[in-house]
């Protein structure tokens, strides 16, 4: 059952069109990568997606409903939540702090229940503490929570906006390019990590370039180059499939079966 | 206590001054807190002024019903004024307000109601230290309850990056409202306090000189912590006085230290992170 | 009489303009709001003056003091107070305050060495022309503050339009980072501009004090104001915006104060201004504030 569906999206800048006729589902409970050269218009999805940007043509629907003109902060707490290419961290807040903030739509005590010093208010935060000490703990952060996020290296900033998007209870999670700049090992710890998140029952969506990871990750995948779709399919597919070949690396023989596990 | 109530008699003023400065300082913190550059709180102050000064010299509402209606007042204004208006970011909302500010004051110098460029003569003072110190303490107590909640959370993230902000499911535009008609009802009746303390209200108070004075005493404290606000107004306040042995060139001090201040001190006086830096109680660095 | 009111109107609104202009120019290149503008604006006045009674030079000489000694202050704002701020990426509003404290040194230094009274220019260095054409009385004094006005806002019009140095200032008016790697000396032409803008405030205070013929320490801030609500009307960076929004706003207080009230003027025109900033932020003529750095 598709959790999120794109059906023939198109977004055009006056122009430049950069993505036509753009379909794919996204099955729920699974990794779901989108792949393609640098410029094809992977980031645009995802802020389609998240609503900072409206279609030019075509629907986004998520658990059977439109998104069309739905504000970010809506889509956000109908269930999607993401991650972003150069890291959007609060670099004042603490890394404690970061991720509470991911959970504002879950504590629903207003600004009156607050200043009366109530009860409800605050269980609800001492809850969300101890949730983001566990999220934290998820990404092996835990132990900073009271640093300020601009002091973090920045595989750990990235791993920060992990446990900040999870934070928000998504059905889907959206991650930009998530271990672009990180090495190894913080790569491989960082699969394990996604693999638990799809194993607890959450979504994830992700652009990536590191062809190792998306391969050993992703349940299915999907290509884009220039603002269409080229190939959809299982990973084995994927890296034999011509297009797609054709799409990274040029049109020459010599080169192929080029995309390697 | 002699000496007590002779200190009293010549600083009660002063002290006043400070307190209320304290109120107007934290107002606009409040709007500062979210990213908003807003100099409408001069004008909010000069509509819950005279809306408060009105309804007891026209009306003679008892002094809590008025006090009430100052506050609520520029509410209202706010409300109505600050859904186009916080559309605008940066330098364009800045110039708005200011536009808003002497607008406002402009209007009050033309119409007969309000007195006039003379302003409303003869407001019972009805002020006494412990009204300002109680609404000090209130509106002191909330910000801190505030600061420390989902909505303090949401403010400071919509202030450090909207576009994040809403992707966490903050609805950045209905909290920058809040933040403007709340700062708008603190510097309300901070004018409302006022007026009916110095008993003469005039429009000249509430002007875009004004609104820079409130600015300048936040920025100058520091906006990281509620306090720096309050020090920054007291100081603003007491400084003329300080300076008074300079006689004739203490504004030009004033000023002198206001720009020193914003060059070698840009984040403000009272900013914990740079004092744990320089205190040296470690910083807040990574291992 | 509406004819002498549209020389009125003219007269004033072509001296606005030229104040905004300076203002304008700033915060096109520079993106810095420089409230010390009315402060310099005043000290142009100021030295105008002095050079007359004091060291009994023409007018023409108290004019090229007060542009220079106006673009002076301007050179050193920019030199010691922006240059620092600028290096620090700090936000709009920080050189906003420390521009107001500069004006309050200025306008206490004002008060300090020349008192607060109202002063005038000697009525022996005012041209004595009159004209009189119809209805209308032509003082050349207004002949004098419109060509002059309009001359240094063509002499501008032409160096940014026609000249390198003119497309080099519009580079850095859209991005400073580009700019610097085309070659282009950016910190130069920051100061270079700060010194012009001043030195045009300076002029303009010399022209309004010739024209109400009353100088105060205090007589930059309402021009300031009218300046804000000049570039908020025009489009904030635009120089087209600055010239007919000074236009507008001498006429729009000239014949409210003749015809409407003499207060309403003021209302009209911050009234007028808050409509067009909801309606178009960046005023009639401005750009879409996209800044890249």
């Amino acid at each position: 059952m598709s959790v999120l569906s794109l059906r023939n999206l198109g977004k055009h800048f006056g122009g430049l069109q950069v993505l036509q006729d753009v379909s794919f589902e996204v099955p729920g409970g699974s990794i779901f990568g989108l792949i393609g050269p640098n410029g094809a218009g992977k980031t645009t999805v995802f802020n389609l997606v998240t609503g900072l940007l409206q279609p030019s043509a075509g629907a986004i629907v998520f658990q059977g409903r439109d998104l069309a003109g739905t504000p970010p902060h809506l889509i956000t707490r109908r269930g999607i939540a993401r991650t972003f290419q150069n890291i959007r961290i609060f670099p004042d807040m603490t890394l404690q702090e970061n991720v509470m903030v991911g959970m504002h739509h879950l504590l629903d005590y207003g600004p009156l229940a607050l200043l009366a010093g109530s009860r409800a208010c605050r269980d609800a935060e001492r809850g969300a503490r101890a949730r983001a000490r566990e999220l934290l703990s998820w990404v092996k952060l835990e132990h900073k929570e009271q640093l300020s996020a601009d002091s973090l290296s920045y595989g750990d900033q990235r791993k920060l906006e992990f446990a900040r998007a999870l934070a928000t209870e998504p059905k889907l999670l959206l991650l930009d390019e998530p271990v672009a700049g990180m090495n190894p090992a913080e790569k491989s710890q960082l699969m394990d990590e996604i693999r638990n998140i799809r194993d607890r029952g959450y979504g994830v969506f992700l652009i990536e370039h590191d062809m190792r990871f998306v391969m050993g990750l992703c349940d299915r995948i999907a290509v884009l180059n220039f603002g269409r779709i080229i190939a959809e399919g299982e990973p084995a597919e994927i890296r034999s499939h011509p297009d797609v070949i054709e799409a990274y690396l040029g049109r020459d023989d010599e080169a192929a079966p080029a995309i390697a596990p | 206590m002699e000496w007590f109530s002779d200190f009293w008699s010549t600083y009660n003023s002063l002290i006043f001054t400070v307190g209320i400065n304290a109120l107007l300082a934290l107002s606009i913190w409040l709007t500062l807190a979210c990213g908003l550059l807003s100099l409408a709180n001069a004008a909010f102050m000069g509509i819950g002024a005279y809306t408060a000064a009105l309804l007891t010299l026209v009306l003679g509402w008892p002094f809590p019903a008025v006090l009430a209606a100052g506050a609520a007042a520029p509410v209202i204004v706010a409300l109505i004024i600050g859904v186009p208006t916080l559309r605008l970011s940066g330098v364009y909302l800045a110039m708005a307000t200011l536009a808003f500010t002497e607008m406002t004051r402009v209007i009050i110098i033309n119409l007969e109601i309000t007195g006039g460029p003379e302003g409303l003569n003869g407001i019972p003072q009805s002020t006494q230290w412990w009204h300002i110190a109680l609404a000090c303490g209130v509106v002191a107590y909330c910000l801190v309850r505030l600061r420390r909640s989902r909505v303090g959370r949401a403010f400071e993230a919509s202030r450090e990056d909207e576009v994040a902000a809403r992707l966490m499911g903050i609805d950045v535009d209905r909290h920058k409202l809040f933040a403007f008609a709340l700062g708008a009802m603190i510097a309300g009746l901070a004018g409302a306090l006022n007026a009916h303390y110095t008993f003469f209200i005039s429009p000249g108070e509430y002007g875009f000189e004004n609104a820079v004075d409130i600015l300048t005493m936040a920025v100058l404290g520091g906006i990281s912590t509620l306090i720096g606000p309050v020090l920054g107004s007291t100081i603003i306040t007491l400084l003329p006085e300080l300076l008074r042995f300079l006689q004739g060139y203490r504004l030009a001090v004033n000023g002198a230290i206001l720009v020193l201040v914003v060059l070698f001190l840009p984040t403000g006086l009272w900013d914990p992170r740079r004092m744990r830096a320089w205190f040296g109680r470690g910083a807040r660095r990574a291992p | 009489m509406i004819e002498q009111q549209l020389v009125n109107a003219l007269t004033l609104g072509s001296v606005y303009a030229l104040f905004a202009l300076g203002f304008t120019l700033v915060f096109g290149i520079l993106a810095v709001i420089n409230l010390s503008h009315g402060a310099v604006f005043m000290v142009g006045s100021y030295a105008a003056l002095a050079m007359v009674t004091h060291f009994e030079a023409p007018l023409w000489a108290g004019l090229l003091a007060a542009m220079l000694v106006a673009g002076l202050i301007g050179l050193g704002v920019d030199v010691l107070i922006l240059k620092p701020l600028r290096a620090r990426n700090a936000p709009h509003l920080i050189p906003m305050i420390a521009t107001i404290g500069v004006t309050i040194i200025l306008t206490n230094a004002a008060q300090g060495l020349f008192g607060a009274e109202v002063q005038r220019f000697p009525d022996d260095v005012l041209p004595p022309w009159e004209f009189v054409i119809g209805d209308v009385h032509l003082r050349g004094l207004e002949i004098g503050i419109v060509t002059i006005s309009f001359l240094l806002m063509a002499a501008l019009f032409s160096v940014l339009r026609f000249t390198q140095l003119g497309r080099a200032l519009r580079a850095i008016g859209e991005s400073p980072k580009a700019a610097a790697l085309l070659g282009i000396n950016v910190e130069g032409l920051f100061h270079l501009t700060s010194f012009t803008a001043a030195a045009l405030g300076g002029a303009a205070g010399v022209l309004i004090g010739l024209d109400f013929n009353a100088i105060t320490p205090f007589m930059g801030q309402p021009v300031l104001h009218k300046g804000i609500a000049v570039i908020i009307l025009g489009g904030m960076g635009d120089i087209r915006g600055a010239l007919i929004g000074g236009l507008f706003l001498g006429f729009a207080e000239v014949l409210s104060k003749a015809y409407i009230s003499s207060q309403m003027g003021d209302a009209v025109a911050f009234g007028l201004l808050f409509v067009v900033l909801l309606v178009r932020p960046t005023g009639l003529f401005g750009r879409v504030p996209v800044r890249k750095t």
